[in-house]
């Protein structure tokens, strides 16, 4: 009876993100601050350039998009009772298996090249996931581990080929040729001229709807199928699992592959859909962010999305900001998206102590 | 002896949501006595001891130690004025040596080596006024239970404690040590301490202490000197009224083998634990599978419901061999032929605990068709059998959505049954049926254990619980050291017998 819940549920999914934010975004102000710029100037110069011109929501979005491939590949094995760091590997490789799908077939048919690209992200992602899982579930080697050294194996695997055989012919750059034309996902601004409606949305493009179609088939398989019933039941107790006839093992290389095939799904946003082109260094560390995204949309779907959409907003009005305030270089952002990552994913109980006894109290003052 | 009241109660009450855990307790315990404290499980005994050691805040009311009212926020306040305790389940690190074990968090000085020097004289005055005899430098891990419990008494008393809590201290021992225990306990009295003893079983309370009191239901209902009372009126006063079996059980007719074991042995987590068992259960029949905890009962319940490889013999359920050292049959085929499991360790095994009571109540059987279709759950399907389940055995608070985890012990399994029952299933392994569960709940699931029994079911219980496996069983087999040392029939079944048994004494089985 101990165990009770102990939150009202709006507090647990709003109230604590809020002051988890709240708390980032005061001791960012310090920074700001000490570094001789008006904290509420930067403050409304962030949410400008992330929500204040069409173009500005269409980099917002565009940039929450990745996040939401890669804080639903960290839900869906963290359900699972795994913490797959890997994300950034498996995106890479991810990437490494779209770009060879579409300069396989991409010049006889650039529209099946696409479909055969999204099919080749994924299995390049879940394989790449597969290697640890197996060695999770078979040997118990920690994912954890293996999962950071696989980032620096992609890291290197890509970084050869972009130097070796795929390196766009006469090129010095850390890059693959231009994809054929055609292989590429359209820019949503793009669709809405072709339904007469005007909205300069930048390089949002289509993997934003295979995003959303992504959150939604993950809370399906979680919620409705047997399948994420029994991914959830392992994830919280292998004892109760074989119990209930299910296998660990197995379980453990599914969730971790379907993790890492949404981590590889990610360079649809980044590849296909903008840059036309492998590079070396595509991910930047969104798969990382993934954990933060994850973590402060509390493993589900929605609040992954929702989330995402925060630190889209956060990298794009960052970029504005730095661009405004030339005293706040580039590292000064990224210091801030660190606190909010320290501050809604490694200390998100922070507030929570606090917070459940002043419930407490006012539970009682209530019943009294 | 004076007669100083070494702790006094004044109308304790402690809720937990709705449920009032204590109303109301009152009580007062001469300094110097061994006073008892008696009910069933469930009838708030460790939530008063709880408030008594610090862990829990009182609702209302107050406690009163040597005659100054207290308020304890933590356990270490309850120390600092002479209340130890020995928990039913040890605090102790088991790599560590006993005298290790007795300084940690009391060290008194930050040389490990001065320390354990400073605390081994005091500990062998100790040892010498209270007639204990610890091997102070073997690590705990290499003890017996009763030696791990004297070094719990020991740790309590080198803390100052002039009242000393055992919580349901003969629940882990074998008969014997129980004598050992009690010898220790009416020495610590002579000595002048203070010692309050909690149980649930009858013969202890008469056999050692001074005064006793009864709980029930949360509520104190008598206070009584020992000497002027008997088992029967406690027995009385704790259940209420005279508790008669819902259930007859017919005569034994039962003849086939539903279940057998031939010369299996296994493996467990730490080497062999079964050791070339042989057992059968009849169809229409209760065995009862008795033993001192950690013998062997944990691995047996496993190599049976299909959780764990045997590596010699072979297990047969209705003629078929459902494991051999070749193959294993899993949990939902074994389910699907009749076999239900209700598992001996409920919150480790049987349930997810952060799974609402809804999702658990699918557990094990979730790839039915009854409950998933091509691939996709059967929300409704689901939501109609646990809403059943909760109707059919009255599990409270009625509300399917609640995490397993805020239910009560014995509502748990409630659920837990319900979900094993519904399969009609025609052998019935069970570990444990009424651990952790309330009085009402426990002649409940006794009486379907039986009801099944006279339905032509094949029942096993694994139960640590001696009276519980007298009250249902047919048979009785012992298990110690993964072996079965015998096999009882309920007629020629007595406490005693089963207990020399337990501790492996071979020459009572015949």
């Amino acid at each position: 009876m101990a165990s009770q819940r102990k939150l009202p549920f709006w507090a647990d999914a709003i109230l604590l993100p809020g002051l988890n934010l709240l708390a980032a975004f005061l001791v960012s102000g310090l920074v700001i601050w000490g570094l001789g710029e008006d904290p509420f100037e930067a403050l409304s110069l962030m949410i400008d350039g992330a929500f204040g011109f069409e173009e500005g929501v269409g980099y917002s979005l565009y940039y929450a998009t990745n996040f939401v491939f890669t804080g639903l590949a960290v839900s869906v094995a963290y359900h699972a009772g795994l913490f797959n760091i890997g994300g950034e590997g498996q995106a890479m490789l991810g990437g490494l298996g779209l770009t060879l799908a579409v300069f396989l077939i991409g010049d006889a048919s650039p529209v099946f090249a696409v479909l055969l690209a999204i099919v080749g992200a994924a299995t390049f992602g879940a394989a790449w996931a597969f290697v640890p899982a197996y060695l999770q579930a078979k040997r118990g080697s920690h994912v954890v581990i293996t999962t950071i050294m696989f980032n620096f194996i992609a890291s290197a695997l890509l970084a050869y080929l972009l130097v070796g055989p795929l390196q766009r012919p006469g090129g010095q750059m850390p890059e693959s040729a231009d994809f054929p034309d055609g292989a590429s996902l359209m820019h949503l601004q793009d669709l809405f001229e072709v339904i007469g409606f005007s909205y300069e949305s930048g390089p949002l493009n289509l993997s934003a709807l295979i995003a959303l179609l992504c959150a939604f088939a993950v809370w399906f398989m979680l919620w409705r199928s047997r399948f994420g019933y029994e991914l959830r039941v392992v994830g919280q107790n292998h004892d109760a699992a074989r119990f209930a006839g299910i296998s660990v093992t197995r379980m453990t290389v599914i969730a971790m592959m379907i993790s890492g095939a949404l981590a590889g799904m990610m360079g649809l946003n980044e590849l296909l859909g903008e840059q036309h082109r492998l590079l070396g260094n595509f991910t930047l560390g969104y798969g990382f962010v993934g954990i933060a995204v994850a973590f402060m949309g509390r493993n589900h779907p929605v609040g992954i999305v929702l989330a995402a959409m925060l630190f889209g907003a956060l990298y794009q009005g960052g970029a504005e900001l730095a661009f405004e305030m030339p005293n706040i270089q580039r590292d000064y952002i990224v210091l801030i998206q660190g606190l909010v990552i320290l501050f809604a994913g490694a200390m998100e109980h922070l507030f929570r102590d606090p917070v459940e006894a002043l419930f407490r109290r006012v539970g009682q003052r209530r019943a009294a | 002896m004076s007669q100083t009241i070494a702790i006094e109660t004044r109308d304790l009450c402690k809720s937990f949501g709705d449920v009032k855990a204590n109303d109301h307790i009152s009580l007062s315990v001469p300094a110097g006595t061994v006073h008892g404290i008696v009910g069933e499980n469930g009838a708030g005994k460790s939530t008063l001891l709880k408030m008594l050691f610090g862990f829990y805040h009182p609702d209302s009311g107050e406690v009163l130690v040597s005659g100054v009212s207290q308020s304890f926020t933590s356990p270490s306040d309850a120390m600092a004025v002479g209340i130890g305790m020995v928990h039913q389940h040890f605090m102790l690190v088991e790599p560590f040596t006993v005298l290790e074990n007795i300084i940690l968090g009391a060290e008194g000085s930050s040389k490990l080596d001065d320390a354990k020097g400073m605390a081994r004289a005091k500990l062998l005055a100790l040892e010498e006024q209270f007639g204990f005899n610890l091997p102070l430098d073997e690590p705990v891990e290499t003890l017996s239970v009763g030696v791990r419990q004297r070094a719990e008494i020991l740790k309590a008393l080198y803390r100052g404690a002039e009242t000393l809590i055992l919580d349901e201290p003969t629940a882990v021992l074998t008969p014997q040590e129980c004598v050992q225990l009690f010898e220790l306990v009416s020495q610590l009295r002579d000595q002048g301490k203070t010692v309050l003893f909690v149980t649930h079983k009858l013969h202890e309370i008469m056999a050692i202490t001074d005064n006793v009191t009864v709980i029930r239901a949360g509520k104190t209902v008598a206070e009584r000197k020992t000497a002027e009372t008997s088992s029967e009126e406690l027995a009385e006063l704790m259940v209420g009224a005279k508790v008669v079996r819902a259930t007859a059980r017919d005569a034994n007719e039962a003849t086939t083998a539903r279940l057998a074991l031939e010369n299996v042995k296994a493996t467990g987590d730490h080497g062999l634990m079964l050791k070339d068992i042989n057992l059968q259960v009849l169809e229409g029949e209760v065995l009862g599978i008795a033993g001192v905890a950690g013998n062997g009962q944990t691995e047996l319940l496993e190599i049976i419901t299909g959780l764990r490889p045997v590596d010699v013999g072979k297990i047969c359920f209705d003629g078929e061999t459902i494991s051999s050292p070749q193959e294993m049959t899993d949990p939902i085929t074994l389910r699907r032929m009749g076999m239900a499991h209700v598992a001996e360790d409920r919150l480790k095994t049987g349930v997810v605990e952060s799974m609402s009571a809804r999702e658990n109540a699918i557990l094990g059987y979730q790839r039915e068709q009854e409950f998933s279709r091509k691939g996709l759950l059967r929300l409704k399907a689901i939501a109609e059998k646990a809403a059943g389940y909760f109707e059919s055995q009255d599990v409270r608070p009625r509300n399917p959505d609640l995490p397993i985890a805020s239910f009560s012990g014995g509502n748990q399994q409630k659920l837990v049954i319900a979900r094993e029952l519904a399969q009609d299933p025609s052998l019935m392994v069970i570990g444990q049926p009424t651990r952790g569960v309330d009085i009402g709940a426990v002649t409940k699931i006794h009486d379907q254990i039986t009801a099944l029994r006279n339905a032509g079911k094949a029942i096993l219980v694994v139960s640590a619980d001696l009276d519980e496996l007298l009250a249902i069983s047919d048979r009785i087999a012992v298990m110690c050291e993964g072996e079965i040392v015998g096999t009882l029939n309920i007629e020629d079944a007595t406490e005693t017998k089963l207990g020399l048994m337990m501790a492996g004494n071979k020459g009572e089985a015949a």
